[in-house]
């Protein structure tokens, strides 16, 4: 249970590890940054990268931040308003404590509770466990479900991409390998915005058989703009279009969130696995979506 | 390649020359010949190699050992001073919180870190912290009660309220 050998860099500013990555990318180089899901897949020797650019002594990399949005290529319809700007550095453990005001900090502080345990926290990152890609991964869901913007930079250029592009299948991004992920960007939601998450697994910090993410507006008592996200379940997160259409303008009530958890049970197609067949997860799934509706309303 | 690294252990320093691939843990044991940290699963699951790298409790098979040079480490063997044992320890003796001890040095160093920190924490994010490592003989239940009697120790002494 060793890794491959490989050799180790440990740049001092972003251009310079863009540098050396474009230089390693053919050997397999790749980013380390928490390390925490990386590192056990080496010593699995799933992986077995030539070189790890280690980006953990860069200064600026943990900065959280909240900017204006800004138009950009693939969203030229952002909405105008403010987002919170994650960098490539900021760990799991940033989030115990709300890092915004509003829904959206207190969504993120309920959510980090639920990454693996304490010491994983202290040292995984909010951008490696998009890196990764895990379909478990609570971070991928938050990102896919809030429609977050994923900066990625090589030293061709910079590209922003959209996390419905972001996410190609199990541990699959849209990452060339001569790029880094150097922060996800997530608009800020209405004062106002309701959200609510749930995650079931078998024993606390095990990886999620099932998960749900929604968030909606209430205009004059409706639910406008509900987004419904779902992950541990397809090789992806995945919105529900359904559930999100059976909800928009509807008054919250129980049964009006039973039939959007149903609409979702339905509408996803579980990966199967031993012991977890698909109508299993299908079940976690309308329980998950309809606990995190009740979350979002209470 | 091997590179020259400064581990600081427990205060003292080790100079010792270590491929890329030695997990931290590995080089505390292997190179630094303290062998207080256990390692047991080798891939971030049982916690039983957790030290305490720059304040915060990690796991030390999940971090290789070129990415703690120049970082203050602490491990088990940094806990009593000569022959007065931590709280903790003392408490993990005094509740019968140990049985074959495998695990105890990674509880310990997650206990203390916990411990130390400026908010320490609520009984409920105590329970949910401990339930990061495995004990498979023990049981939880007087571990969860020796964290707590060494919390109540540690405050009482500090003049924390």
């Amino acid at each position: 249970m060793r890794s491959v050998a490989f050799q180790y860099h440990a740049p001092r500013s972003l251009d310079e590890a863009l540098a050396i990555l474009a230089e390693v990318a053919p050997e397999d180089g790749r980013i380390i940054a928490g390390g925490q899901s990386l590192v056990p897949t080496m010593a699995f020797r799933f992986v077995r990268p030539g070189h790890l650019v280690d980006i953990n002594r860069i200064a600026g990399l943990d900065r959280l931040s909240e900017q204006p949005v800004v138009a950009s290529v693939p969203a030229p319809d952002a909405a105008p308003g403010t987002e919170l700007v994650i960098g490539a550095l900021v760990r799991h453990a940033a989030f115990h404590r709300p890092v915004v005001a509003g829904p959206l900090g207190r969504l993120l502080t309920e959510v980090a509770g639920h990454i693996a345990h304490y010491p994983i926290r202290m040292r995984g990152t909010f951008c490696g466990s998009l890196a990764h890609a895990d379909p478990a991964s609570e971070w991928c869901l938050v990102a896919s479900t809030l429609d977050a913007r994923l900066v990625l930079r090589s030293v061709r250029g910079e590209r922003i991409v959209r996390a419905d592009d972001f996410f190609t299948g199990v541990m699959s991004t849209a990452i060339e390998p001569d790029e880094m992920l150097v922060e996800a960007r997530i608009t800020l939601p209405s004062a106002g915005a309701r959200m609510g998450f749930d995650e079931f697994s078998r024993r606390r910090g095990d990886f999620a058989l099932a998960m749900a993410l929604v968030s909606f507006d209430l205009v004059d008592g409706r639910i406008h703009s509900p987004r419904v996200g779902v992950s541990g379940v397809e090789d992806r997160p995945c919105r529900i279009a359904q559930a999100e259409a059976l909800l928009e303008g509807c008054v919250p009530a129980i049964d009006v969130f039973q039939a959007a958890a149903r609409a979702a049970a339905a509408a996803v197609d579980p990966l199967e696995q031993p012991q977890l067949p698909a109508i299993y997860r299908r079940e976690l799934v309308e329980s998950s979506v309809r606990r995190a509706l009740e979350r979002a309303w209470v | 390649m091997k590179h020259p690294i400064t581990l600081t252990i427990n205060g003292h320093r080790h100079e010792v020359e270590v491929e890329p691939r030695r997990t931290l843990a590995d080089v505390i044991r292997e190179e630094c010949r303290l062998t207080g940290t256990h390692v047991g699963c080798e891939h971030g699951v049982c916690g039983a190699c957790t030290v305490i790298v720059d304040g915060d409790p990690v796991r030390a098979c999940l971090v290789f050992a070129v990415q703690a040079e120049g970082a203050q480490i602490r491990t088990v063997e940094g806990l009593a001073q000569g022959s007065q044992l931590h709280p903790l320890q003392q408490a993990f003796m005094d509740h019968h919180a140990l049985q074959c001890g495998f695990c105890t040095p990674g509880f310990l160093m997650l206990s203390t870190a916990l411990l130390e920190r400026p908010d320490p924490p609520s009984d409920a994010e105590l329970q949910e912290a401990l339930s990061s490592n495995l004990c498979r003989c023990t049981g939880y239940k007087n571990i969860v009660l020796a964290v707590r009697a060494a919390s109540k120790a540690m405050h009482a002494t500090s003049g924390a309220a």
